[in-house]
């Protein structure tokens, strides 16, 4: 079996983030960079799937400005085989992800494509889902828990309600979702070897995608500060000012 | 303009998710149809009939709709989608796996958790963790977005008389099945519906010890919560957990006991109207965001708040 894995270029989870004065975007100069945390598991699960012999390759895909050579590099570090970098320095939404994916996917064919279930930096959640759309495979969001059953794959979904079992054929899309798994720390003598592992540049036009936004955001601004309230000294003026003040119990 | 809203159900009850859409769509303007798409859920289209300011009702029964599989609802909504001007779904599980799915095959870009209309082609939405609001602006002919609830009033459930269509059901895509469900069961409110909500975090330090908050949880009539951190150690279920990437949250209380307050955690709760924290720590971060905060060890402070609580009930 081949997996490909999805990886992207985001600011760091640890970072607050602000916004520019001038409402044009976020403050992004200086900022640390990390490779998204639900693609870290992304990736930890395929080369898990791999020492588990149950897949041969692993190709690592970014899209992005040039730097997400980095974020390639740490997904070879963790046990990916071969890094694709779709280079551009176009705004990328998720809609143009997918194609250029898909685009990927049909040069690559993989029986399997894992992402994250969405990237901490636009919170959209969808790349998997769209991707799953124009490939017509089937797709397990949120997963838990991935366990290949004859030919289907399970897959255990966080839901609202709980945890939901889907049978999957392949080839499929998978979104990874918080317990999927804990990401190994990468090692040091694993860094030196990502760095003779093969990676690939494309361009969008080499996949012949337009990647044109369809959205386009009119300004970015942060949300009114709430004001932090008072200390109690006690449980009990706790609850008489939940009473008597908040009028909430 | 013409609005199609995905319902929320589980084939016996409309959910509440659906109402905080339907007034999305409202704001927007035009007429609002509801599809209600499952296996033998007639009930759930008679309900969505009486919200109010839905003019139509369309309905889709077929065993392969029962578990609301994201491949056979989208190519559902997609021979749909033609006559409407917006396509929206609560920002729920459901809806966020099934709507960028309808999106892609629509060839048109998805808005991920509207917290606002600004006018029928631009709205605001959350980006990193809620830290930044982004107005945004669509050019696709047909606008597909899921919607934040607590954003959004509920629409009133009765009152509404909306006609009630069937829609022929699109062939299984056979890409996908149902295997079967681990649901959590509870008597508490849900989460996203509840009034108050105590949430606990690692500093509980065990499972078990999540006995003295839903102690506190019944006396109040409250839901239970949880970060990442209690979920991860498998004190609580998943969907206790409440953050960026769990469970967006607004009740009118919340109490956080045992819970730094990390941005992922705010993300999910800092719209609450009232926030008390309980911590040990009083330079945890989610004093910051507390109107009233309390520093104390939970193992004495919960137990108390219980027993105050019951001396309030009995001075009435
Ligand atoms: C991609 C990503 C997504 C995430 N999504 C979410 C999310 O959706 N929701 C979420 O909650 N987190 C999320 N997180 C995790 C988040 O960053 C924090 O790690 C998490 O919220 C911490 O949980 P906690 O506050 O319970 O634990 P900690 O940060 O460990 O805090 C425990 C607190 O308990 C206090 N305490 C300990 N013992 C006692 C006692 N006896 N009495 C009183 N107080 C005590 C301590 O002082 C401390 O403040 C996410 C992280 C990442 C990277």
């Amino acid at each position: 079996m081949k997996i490909l894995v999805a990886v992207k270029r985001v600011v760091d989870y640890n970072v607050k983030v602000r916004a520019k004065a001038d409402g044009t975007g976020v403050e992004t100069a200086n900022v640390k960079m990390s490779m998204n945390p639900f693609d870290e598991i992304a990736v930890e699960e395929a080369v898990r799937l791999q020492e588990a012999g149950k897949a041969k390759e692993i190709v690592a895909v970014s899209l992005g400005v040039a730097a997400c050579q980095d974020t390639i590099r740490t997904a070879l570090a963790m046990g990916a085989d071969r890094g694709v970098l779709v280079e551009t320095d176009a705004e990328l939404q998720p809609l143009a992800v997918a194609k250029l994916l898909k685009a990927v996917a049909d040069q690559e064919k993989p029986d399997l494509i894992i992402l994250g279930k969405q990237a901490i930096d636009d919170d959209a959640n969808q790349t998997g889902q769209m991707l799953a759309a124009l490939l017509g495979w089937a797709q397990g969001t949120f997963a838990s828990k991935l366990e290949f059953v004859a030919d289907a794959l399970n897959v255990t979904r966080e839901v609202d309600g709980g945890l939901e079992t889907v049978a999957l054929k392949l080839p499929a899309v998978i979104t990874a979702d918080l317990r999927l798994n804990e990401p190994r720390f990468v090692k040091l003598p694993n860094i030196m070897k990502a760095k003779k592992k093969p990676l690939a540049v494309l361009k969008p036009t080499d996949l012949g995608v337009d990647v044109t936004p369809r959205l386009v955001t009119l300004k970015v601004q942060e949300p009114p500060k709430r004001q932090a309230g008072v200390k109690v000294d006690s449980v009990t003026t706790l609850v008489d000012k939940l009473h008597n003040e908040a009028h909430v119990i | 303009m013409s609005i199609l809203v995905i319902a929320e159900h589980d084939n016996a009850v409309l959910k509440a998710a659906t109402l905080n859409t339907v007034t999305a769509a409202t704001q927007i303007g035009g007429d609002i149809t509801v599809l209600v798409a499952g296996h033998g859920c007639g009930a759930v289209a008679q309900a969505a009939a009486q919200i109010v300011g839905v003019k139509l009702v369309l309905v889709a029964d077929a065993p392969h709709y029962a578990h609301q599989l994201a491949e056979n609802v989208a190519a559902l909504v997609v021979t749909l989608a033609g006559g409407y001007s917006h396509i929206l779904a609560p920002a729920t599980a459901t809806g966020k796996n099934t709507l960028p799915r309808v999106a892609a095959l629509l060839d048109v870009a998805q808005l991920s958790d509207v917290i606002k209309v600004e006018s029928p082609d631009t709205f605001v939405r959350p980006i990193y963790a809620g830290n930044v609001l982004a107005t945004i602006q669509s050019s696709d002919k047909i606008k597909v977005m899921t919607v934040r609830g607590t954003a959004f009033p509920a629409a009133a459930t009765t009152g509404g008389s909306a006609s009630v269509e069937t829609v022929p059901a699109v062939a299984d895509a056979g890409l996908s099945s149902f295997v079967g469900q681990q649901l959590t069961k509870s008597d508490r409110p849900e989460l996203t519906a509840a009034r108050i909500i105590v949430s606990g975090g690692r500093g509980m330090g065990d499972g078990a010890n999540f006995k003295l908050l839903e102690d506190v949880a019944d006396k109040l009539g409250a839901a239970v919560g949880a970060s990442r951190a209690a979920v991860d150690a498998g004190y609580v279920p998943n969907d206790y957990q409440v953050g960026q990437t769990g469970k967006v949250v607004a009740p009118e209380l919340y109490v956080a006991v045992g819970i730094s307050g990390a941005i992922q955690h705010l993300a999910g709760m800092k719209d609450s109207k009232v926030i008390v924290a309980i911590n040990k720590d009083e330079e945890a971060p989610i004093f910051q965001v507390a109107d009233y905060g309390l520093v104390a060890d939970l193992f004495v402070a919960v137990p108390e708040l219980s027993k105050e609580l019951d001396r309030l009930k009995a001075a009435g």
